[in-house]
C-alpha cells in the first residue's frame, strides 16, 4: 500500500470508529441517571 | 384540529415499546446497516476519490445525515406515533407525507425480501460452489432463469420457496411485537452480523493481494474533491445508508421511553452505521484485491457494486480463495442478517401506520400488512422477470420516492409547519447533545439543498437516457408509474378519518398524556 492510502485508511478508522467510541462513551457517561422502568409490549 | 375524546388505548404503552435504550439502539443500527452498507459504500468510495472521499463523506454525515436522523427522532419521539400520525400531530395538513413514506416502505419491502431470499440460497450455494466457473451465467441463467426484459408469470421455484420462507419469518417476527419481535431480532442478529462480518474481514485481510485492494480503495485522489459529482455521491451515500427520511426512525423512536437521550443515541447509531461501512469497504476491497491479483488484472476490472458485487464478483472470489466456502457463508450470511433487520424495520413502518389509523391489534395489523406484501412479492419477484422489475423499482423508488419525500418532509416541517423549534426543544429536554440554531439551519436549508442537488442530478440522468436501456413501457410502469401511484395513494389515505379516540395533539402538549406518562 502507498503511504497516502495508509494514512487515509488510518484517518478513516480514527474518525469513524473513534467517533463511535466517543458517542458510546458519551451515552454511558450520561446514563448514570436511573433507567426507566420497562414498559411491556402489549 | 384534534379530536378531544381520548381513551387509554391510544397511550404509548399499548402501541408497544422497546424495553430499553440499548434495544432501541440495536434495532436502529439493524435498520441502518443493510445491504447498501456492504455492497454500495465500498464502490462509491472507490469511484469518488478513494481515500479523499472520506472528507465529503464526513461532511455529509455531520451536516446532513445526523441532523436528519435527529429530525426523524424528534418527530417520532415527540409525537409518539407512526409516520402519518406523527406528521398529523405536527401539522394536520402534512399527514400525507407520512402516508407517502408508508407507501414507499411497502414497495421497498416487497422487493427487498427477494434479495434476502437470493442471499439465503447463495449461503447454501457457497458450500458446494454451485455456480461453477461462470457465476454470472449461473445467476441469470440457472438460478434466476431470467429471459429478456419484460413481464412473465413463469415461477422460479428456487426463488419462490426461500422468498416464502423469508415472508413467513417476517410474519412471525412482526406478530411478536416491538420488543419480543423487532427488539429481540436486533439483539441477536446485530452481534452475530458483526462477528460474522468481522471474521470475513480478517480472513480477507490475510488473502494474497489484499493490500492491492486496500490501496485502490484508500489511495486519495484529491482532485476529485473539486467535482460536484463526488460531493453529491457522498450526500447520497450517507442519506441512503442511514435509513432516514422514510418513516423508519420516526416509527422506532415512537417506541422509546420519554426520558431517553435521543441525541446521544443518534450519534451512536450514525457512527455505528458509518463504522460498519468502513469495515465493509476494507473487507470487500481486500477480497477484490485478491481477485485482481489472482486473475492478473487491475482492481478496476473486478470492482463492482450491488448485485454484481454480491452475486457475481464474490462467487468468483470464493472459487479462487483458500477456504472459499467459509468466506461465502460468512459473506452471504452477513447479507441475510443485515437484510432481515432492515426488512423488519421497513415493514414495521406500514404495520405501525395501519395500527394507529384503524386502532387494530398487533396481530390484526401484522396479518393485514404482511400477507398482501408477501403475495405481491411472490407474484412479481419469484418469476423469471423478477430481477428486471426489481432493478427498475429499486432505482426509481429510491430517487423519486425516498429522496423526494425526504426533501419535501424537511421543507414541510421547517417552512410550512414551522415545527423545528418545538422539535429541538423536545430533544434538548433529555438529550446530551444540545440542538441549537445550527440544527435548524441545517434542516431548513443545507440538507434539503444538498439532497435537491442529488435529486436533480439523478433526474437529469434518467431523462437523458432510459435507465439501463430498459423498454420505455417497463420504466413507465414499474419506475415512474409506481413512484406516482405511491404518492397518489398517500393523498387518498389522508382522506380516511382518524378514529375518534385518536388525539391529533402532540402528547407533549396534551395534559392527559403527561399525567398518564408520569403514572407509568
Amino acid at each position: 500500500m502507498t503511504s497516502g492510502a495508509i494514512v487515509m485508511m488510518l484517518f478513516a478508522m480514527l474518525v469513524l470508529w473513534g467517533g463511535l467510541g466517543l458517542a458510546v462513551w458519551n451515552l454511558v457517561r450520561r446514563s448514570k441517571a436511573p433507567e426507566e422502568k420497562y414498559r411491556r409490549d402489549l | 384540529m384534534a379530536t378531544e375524546v381520548r381513551t387509554p388505548r391510544t397511550g404509548s404503552a399499548h402501541r408497544g415499546s422497546f424495553s430499553s435504550r440499548k434495544v432501541f439502539i440495536l434495532a436502529a443500527i439493524g435498520s441502518a446497516v443493510g445491504l447498501g452498507n456492504i455492497w454500495r459504500f465500498p464502490y462509491v468510495a472507490y469511484e469518488n476519490g478513494g481515500g479523499a472521499f472520506i472528507l465529503p463523506y464526513l461532511v455529509a454525515l455531520l451536516t446532513a445525515g445526523l441532523p436528519f436522523l435527529l429530525l426523524d427522532y424528534a418527530l417520532g419521539h415527540r409525537n409518539r406515533g407512526s409516520a402519518p400520525l406523527s406528521f398529523a400531530r405536527t401539522h394536520r395538513r402534512t399527514e400525507w407525507i407520512g402516508w407517502w413514506q408508508v407507501g414507499i416502505c411497502f414497495v421497498i419491502a416487497v422487493y427487498y425480501a427477494a434479495v434476502i431470499a437470493w442471499a439465503v440460497r447463495y449461503t447454501g450455494f457457497s458450500v458446494s460452489k454451485a455456480w461453477g466457473d461462470a457465476p454470472d451465467e449461473f445467476l441469470f441463467g440457472t438460478f434466476l432463469q431470467a429471459g429478456d426484459p419484460g413481464v412473465s408469470l413463469d415461477v422460479v421455484p428456487g426463488v419462490l420457496v426461500p422468498l416464502a420462507v423469508v415472508w413467513l419469518a417476517v410474519l412471525v417476527v412482526m406478530s411478536l411485537g416491538v420488543q419480543k419481535g423487532i427488539g429481540a431480532t436486533a439483539v441477536v442478529f446485530i452481534p452475530v452480523l458483526i462477528l460474522a462480518f468481522g471474521a470475513l474481514v480478517v480472513r480477507a485481510l490475510f488473502l494474497p493481494g489484499a493490500g492491492i485492494g486496500l490501496d485502490a480503495l484508500f489511495r486519495p485522489d484529491w482532485a476529485a474533491l473539486t467535482q460536484t459529482s463526488v460531493w453529491a455521491a457522498a450526500f447520497g451515500q450517507i442519506f441512503f445508508s442511514l435509513s432516514v427520511g422514510f418513516g423508519i426512525m420516526i416509527t422506532y423512536s415512537s417506541y422509546v421511553g420519554r426520558r431517553t437521550d435521543m441525541t446521544g443515541s443518534g450519534l451512536v447509531v450514525g457512527f455505528a452505521n458509518s463504522g460498519f461501512e468502513l469495515l465493509a469497504g476494507i473487507g470487500v476491497f481486500a477480497a477484490l484485491g485478491f481477485m485482481a491479483q489472482a486473475q492478473g488484472v487491475a482492481v478496476d476490472e473486478v470492482a463492482s457494486d450491488g448485485l454484481g458485487l454480491a452475486f457475481v464478483a464474490f462467487p468468483a472470489i470464493i472459487n479462487e480463495a483458500p477456504a472459499g466456502a467459509l468466506i461465502g457463508v460468512l459473506f452471504f450470511g452477513s447479507l441475510v442478517f443485515a437484510g432481515v433487520t432492515s426488512l423488519v424495520s421497513v415493514i414495521e413502518v406500514v404495520i405501525s401506520a395501519v395500527r394507529d389509523k384503524f386502532e387494530m391489534t398487533r396481530l390484526g395489523a401484522t396479518l393485514t400488512v404482511v400477507l398482501p406484501s408477501a403475495v405481491v412479492s411472490l407474484v412479481f419477484f419469484s418469476t423469471t422477470s423478477g430481477v428486471y422489475v426489481l432493478d427498475i423499482v429499486d432505482h426509481f423508488i429510491n430517487r423519486y420516492g425516498i429522496l423526494l419525500v425526504a426533501v419535501v418532509s424537511m421543507v414541510a416541517v421547517a417552512w410550512f409547519a414551522r415545527a423545528l423549534g418545538p422539535l429541538a426543544a423536545h430533544l434538548n429536554r433529555t438529550g446530551s447533545v444540545p440542538l441549537g440554531r445550527w440544527w435548524t439551519v441545517l434542516i431548513a436549508a443545507v440538507t434539503p439543498a444538498a439532497l435537491t442537488v442529488v435529486l436533480v442530478r439523478e433526474l437529469v440522468a434518467d431523462l437523458a437516457s432510459p435507465y439501463e436501456g430498459y423498454p420505455a413501457w417497463m420504466l413507465g410502469l414499474f419506475g415512474w408509474g409506481i413512484a406516482a401511484v405511491v404518492l397518489a395513494l398517500a393523498g387518498a389515505a389522508m382522506l380516511v378519518r382518524w378514529r375518534a379516540s385518536t388525539s391529533l395533539t402532540p402528547p407533549d402538549d396534551d395534559p392527559a398524556e403527561h399525567t398518564a406518562e408520569v403514572a407509568r
